[in-house]
């Protein structure tokens, strides 16, 4: 326990101290969001229909871009093997990883998504199916980006094979997501069910990729 | 009395098998000195004895019990210092072994002094508030080696150094020697690769490189399996 506390520590003190790192994620995630006005065009209506999904992909894409720091800086200074050696589990070093990846990503993204719904006219109603869609997407992604991270450790051009990868597996989380927002958005309703998809999926990666991610680790020793 | 062993190891790293047939005992208070050519498979022979690598053929022994059925308590007996110096930039030198002795799960009453005294005796003390990128490369180092001091021998007798003496001023040099002979004499176990002539070091001598297979000889007759049998290590 001491040991778990002792690894999330210092992750997020390292992502804090570099704190630029965090920043450059949530500029990503707004500058690349504020293109599509410009690049579809000012309609309010056309915004308003893609405003969610392209909110569910900036998020995707904004934590894809930080993946190859929760690994890599570990397996090049050595530390990896020091973790390999200590009485942790490593099924518990993923998933302490993920968890530090998700404060210092997904968390930050969660807060500033309303903000770029506001610049694409998303409806008033979507904003809480959204977030609450967010909510439960964005720690998948630091799941399944960490299994990514894992895979592709001592791999040269390592950050686009991490792409190639995960963005498949991405692929079921964005279509759940977006059926929760677009079911608020077109009043519609079932949003409900949709989400109780998403979480289940988050509990599935939240069991299962923690040992894919063990295993991996111990290969790239 | 404890007994470190290897039978019949076999290494093999992508195509090339490093060695094979290669055998040690290692009794408690003794020291293993490694040497060979770069690239003869010290730090993969480090790698094994740490777990971090599964050999191709052959296994390693604690007191005549296979280390593969207990990995768990294994990794608890032993502290594996590879080349790199695994130290965070952006941490203090007292919050980069804070980590390795709260990750080692040293109570927290006593991981302070643990610490602290470590600090001490590898003279770092009054650097201890210092963020680890304005270390010099030695400083570095001896800081990895503080992680040596921060358990008692008892509970982690086996020490495997790799090139611990990378970086270390002559001073720094005789210091890490009294403290592992100090570990010696408690009974602990030290497996080290070095360049540097360590003659001052009481032990037995391992050429791993006189274990190279014949390069004309079929792996398969060497003792290792061949690359197809062993995607896994591969």
């Amino acid at each position: 326990m001491i040991s778990a506390l002792a690894l999330l520590r210092r992750d997020l003190r390292l992502s804090l101290r570099q704190g630029i790192d965090v920043a450059l994620v949530v500029l990503f995630f707004m500058v690349a969001g504020i293109l599509f006005p410009f690049a579809v065009g000012p309609a309010p209506n056309l915004l308003a229909a893609i405003a969610g999904g392209v909110v569910m992909v900036m998020a995707a894409l904004a934590a894809l871009l930080s993946l190859d720091r929760l690994y890599l800086p570990d397996y090049e200074d050595g530390s990896l093997d020091g973790l390999l050696l200590s009485p942790l589990p490593l099924e518990v070093v993923a998933l302490v990883k993920a968890l530090a990846h998700w404060l210092t990503t997904g968390l930050p993204l969660l807060v500033a998504a309303p903000l770029l719904g506001l610049i694409l006219n998303l409806p008033t109603i979507a904003y809480l199916p959204m977030l609450s869609a967010l909510l439960l997407a964005t720690p998948m992604l630091s799941l399944l980006g960490g299994l990514g991270a894992a895979l592709t450790l001592g791999s040269r051009r390592g950050g686009v094979l991490i792409t190639l990868i995960i963005l498949p597996l991405y692929v079921p989380v964005l279509i759940f997501a977006m059926a929760v927002i677009d079911a608020a958005r077109l009043g519609l309703g079932g949003g409900d069910g949709f989400l109780i998809l998403l979480a289940a999926m988050l509990l599935g990666s939240l069991a299962l990729t923690p040992w894919a991610t063990a295993a991996a680790l111990r290969q790239a020793a | 009395m404890a007994l470190f062993e290897a039978r019949d190891l076999a290494c093999q790293r992508g195509e090339r098998v490093l060695f094979a047939g290669l055998d040690f005992h290692l009794e408690a208070g003794a020291a293993l000195l490694l040497t060979g050519a770069n690239g003869s498979g010290k730090s993969s022979l480090l790698r094994l004895a740490a777990g971090l690598l599964r050999p191709a053929a052959g296994e390693f022994l604690w007191d005549g019990r296979p280390i593969r059925r207990d990995g768990e308590a294994h990794r608890r007996r032993l502290i594996y210092l590879g080349h790199a110096d695994a130290l965070k930039a952006g941490l203090t030198v007292d919050e980069n072994l804070h980590f390795w002795a709260d990750l080692a799960g040293l109570a927290r009453n006593t991981a302070g002094g643990a610490v602290a005294q470590a600090l001490e005796a590898l003279g770092l003390s009054a650097l201890a508030g210092l963020p680890a990128r304005f270390l010099s490369a030695g400083q570095r180092r001896r800081l990895t080696l503080a992680r040596l001091l921060l358990q008692p021998t008892e509970s982690v007798p086996l020490w495997l150094l790799d090139e611990p003496t990378n970086a270390l001023d002559a001073q720094s040099q005789s210091r890490l020697l009294d403290l592992m002979r100090d570990h010696l004499a408690a009974g602990g176990m030290i497996m080290l690769a070095s360049h540097e002539a360590l003659d001052a070091l009481p032990g037995e001598r391992l050429a791993v490189d006189g274990f190279e297979p014949d390069p004309l000889l079929p792996a398969a007759e060497t003792g290792a399996v061949s690359a197809t049998d062993l995607g896994e290590v591969a």
